[in-house]
């Protein structure tokens, strides 16, 4: 049984580094990330992913391929906690020498994949999922992608893909904070009904709060231990900047940058 | 088994069985084809259902897919039409360029029917862009071969040199220009076919073939002209390259692309000019348009005044203007 206090307490304390990294970072995408963070927290301290920060190729690890990379900034506070660097590190974020940087690539341990621009991870979830089940490695392959880059076509070829492999090692987790840079998707190109698409497309699809811990820690869970033949698809309903009024309600805020004020006065609430 | 060098085949129908020959002993390697087809392929889409995948038509994810595997360890081969490899470059500068810096990807694109070999297909399926494009990328490796027997002996390092790779090839039957001898210098990425006194050509893909033609006629009349066929445009040895062709006079690229923007002839520019050299350079190749002409191969040559005759009567002016200069500064 998950200890669900554990976990909010967790991704408290993420939401709080992720702030703080944006202070010392302000061309971070602090909304984009803040909707993903009771998502990364469950992957990473639920017993979800099965990883080793000490040797981050382990042939038996979790594949975790995060395709919306600007709104992966909360990612960096995670992997430091674990041990995949030093915590150090993360006030060095977007300076010379750091490989941290405003768009987390490649060269950050745990990352598996670049992920600057948009559309590509479920792709090469698609060849990694593949590959695991030609190794014989019994693991999943968890995507994380935002909404928004579901407008890429290149999302559609690997969607067709995945479900006519069987690819059911594969689990794509949607950040469906509904809204990309220029405003909400509803108004751009309309993406719903999104859980009717992908069963359309033979997936077996779930929706749950993305920031209710207890739905989602069942629901990842469920799908990690699923054995039907198909790819899922777990489309976490979340609030882009979540945690901060001023942006929760902005619908330009992709590209917000808060102010110093803004920020010292969010931490002081959410000590 | 005997090696016929003159008999005429297709770079793909050599390359292909290759790898089905090595897709027995090795089963780390996947084929994946964006629905292109070739007649020698279905005997390995039958033998191999598990490691040939067609992806449908859809390269953006052909190349996608291929990462994943290559990411995981794999041996990928790419396949489809060279013209249709641009659709994905996006998907080719994010996941084979950029992150083959950080990790090892060996991901091989084969790109069947480069520059104009599909003659009559027209301009959706000409391709002059792809030496150009993929020269702009880093980590990337280039491989424009002349024939089948060089695309044959292509194999291993496609499988030893764990890079993302394109491989162009020409879509005609042709002879072989190297015999069965050849030993090819990998790490240096071109072939001198033959030293000359004045002048030298260098080419690469189907324009060697024309160019031994030109320097067999020009030995006819006793005269006789260099070639270098530049068969790994990235990486090549530039020193190597340079010490090659210093001593020559004057030089001819030639290359079925569109010149001025960037491939061969930029290559041998820039390696002149870092040498600080200043031997003059006559450029042949497409012009900066594209081809709404149908007919044969030679025709589109012509359109261009780049076919084999009209190179012969430019290269015999310039041997002219090079005796000439040399007989004033005699007689100065």
């Amino acid at each position: 049984m998950a200890n669900f206090d554990f976990l909010e307490k967790k991704s408290k304390w993420v939401r709080t580094e992720t702030l703080k990294l944006h202070k010392f970072a302000p061309g971070t995408r602090i909304a984009s990330s803040l909707s993903a963070v009771e998502i990364l927290v469950v992957l990473y301290y639920d017993n979800i992913l099965d990883y080793d920060p000490k040797n981050v190729l382990w042939e038996q690890r979790n594949r975790f391929i995060i395709s919306k990379g600007h709104g992966s900034v909360s990612m960096y506070p995670i992997l430091a906690d674990l041990g995949f660097f030093d915590l150090a590190e993360l006030g060095r974020i977007s300076t010379e020498n750091s490989f941290l940087g405003n768009i987390p690539d490649t060269g950050v341990p745990g990352f598996e994949t670049i992920n600057g621009s948009v559309g590509h991870g479920l792709g090469i979830g698609c060849g990694v999922a593949l590959a695991l089940k030609r190794k014989g490695i019994d693991k999943k392959v968890f995507v994380l992608s935002g909404d928004g880059e579901l407008n890429e076509g290149a999302v559609w070829e690997a969607v067709m893909f995945a479900s006519f492999h069987n690819l059911n090692n594969l689990i794509l987790i949607i950040d469906n904070n509904k809204l990309s840079m220029l405003g909400y998707q509803k108004d751009i190109l309309g993406m719903e009904p999104l859980k009717h698409k992908f069963t359309t497309f033979k997936w077996k699809a779930e929706c749950v709060n993305g920031h209710n811990i207890k739905q989602l820690s069942e629901a990842l869970h469920r799908l990690n231990r699923d054995t039907s033949d198909q790819p899922k698809v777990l489309i976490a309903n979340t609030i882009k900047g979540k945690g901060i009024p001023e942006l929760e309600n902005d619908e330009l805020c992709h590209v917000r940058v808060l102010t110093e004020e803004e920020i010292n006065r969010t931490l002081q609430k959410w000590q | 088994m005997a090696i016929n060098t003159n008999e005429p085949k297709r770079m793909r129908d050599v390359l292909l069985e290759q790898i089905y020959q090595k897709m027995f002993k090795d089963d780390r390697i996947f084929f994946l084809s964006d629905d292109l087809g070739a007649p020698i392929l279905d005997k390995l889409r039958q033998d191999f259902k598990d490691r040939f995948i067609n992806v449908g038509i859809a390269e953006q994810n052909l190349i996608n897919v291929a990462t994943g595997l290559g990411l995981e360890g794999f041996t990928v081969y790419a396949y489809g039409l060279a013209p249709f490899f641009l659709r994905a470059y996006e998907q080719i500068r994010i996941n084979l360029a950029l992150s083959g810096q950080m990790k090892e990807i060996n991901v091989n694109m084969i790109g069947v029917g480069s520059g104009v070999s599909y003659d009559v297909s027209g301009p959706t399926h000409h391709c002059l862009e792809d030496l150009i494009v993929m020269r702009a990328l880093p980590n990337i490796v280039i491989f424009s071969p002349s024939d089948w027997y060089i695309t044959q002996q292509f194999i291993d390092y496609s499988i030893n040199v764990k890079k993302p790779k394109y491989i162009r090839l020409d879509g005609k039957p042709m002879p072989c220009i190297y015999d069965k001898h050849t030993r090819f210098n990998w790490d240096n990425g071109f072939h001198e076919i033959r030293k000359g006194d004045d002048l030298c050509i260098i080419s690469t893909g189907y324009p060697t073939h024309m160019s031994v033609h030109i320097i067999n006629k020009l030995r006819g009349m006793n005269k006789n002209m260099g070639l270098i066929d530049v068969f790994l445009l990235k990486p090549i040895n530039r020193d190597a390259l340079f010490n090659s062709l210093k001593n020559y006079k004057q030089l001819i690229t030639i290359e079925e692309a569109f010149i001025d923007k960037g491939g061969l002839d930029a290559l041998m520019l820039g390696i002149l000019n870092d040498k600080n050299s200043r031997i003059p350079v006559h450029r042949f190749g497409f012009k900066d348009e594209y081809l709404f002409k149908f007919g044969s191969r030679d025709y589109l040559y012509r359109s261009q005044d780049i076919d084999e005759n009209t190179l012969l009567q430019r290269i015999l002016q310039m041997m002219e203007k090079q005796e000439k200069n040399r007989t004033s500064k005699l007689h100065n």
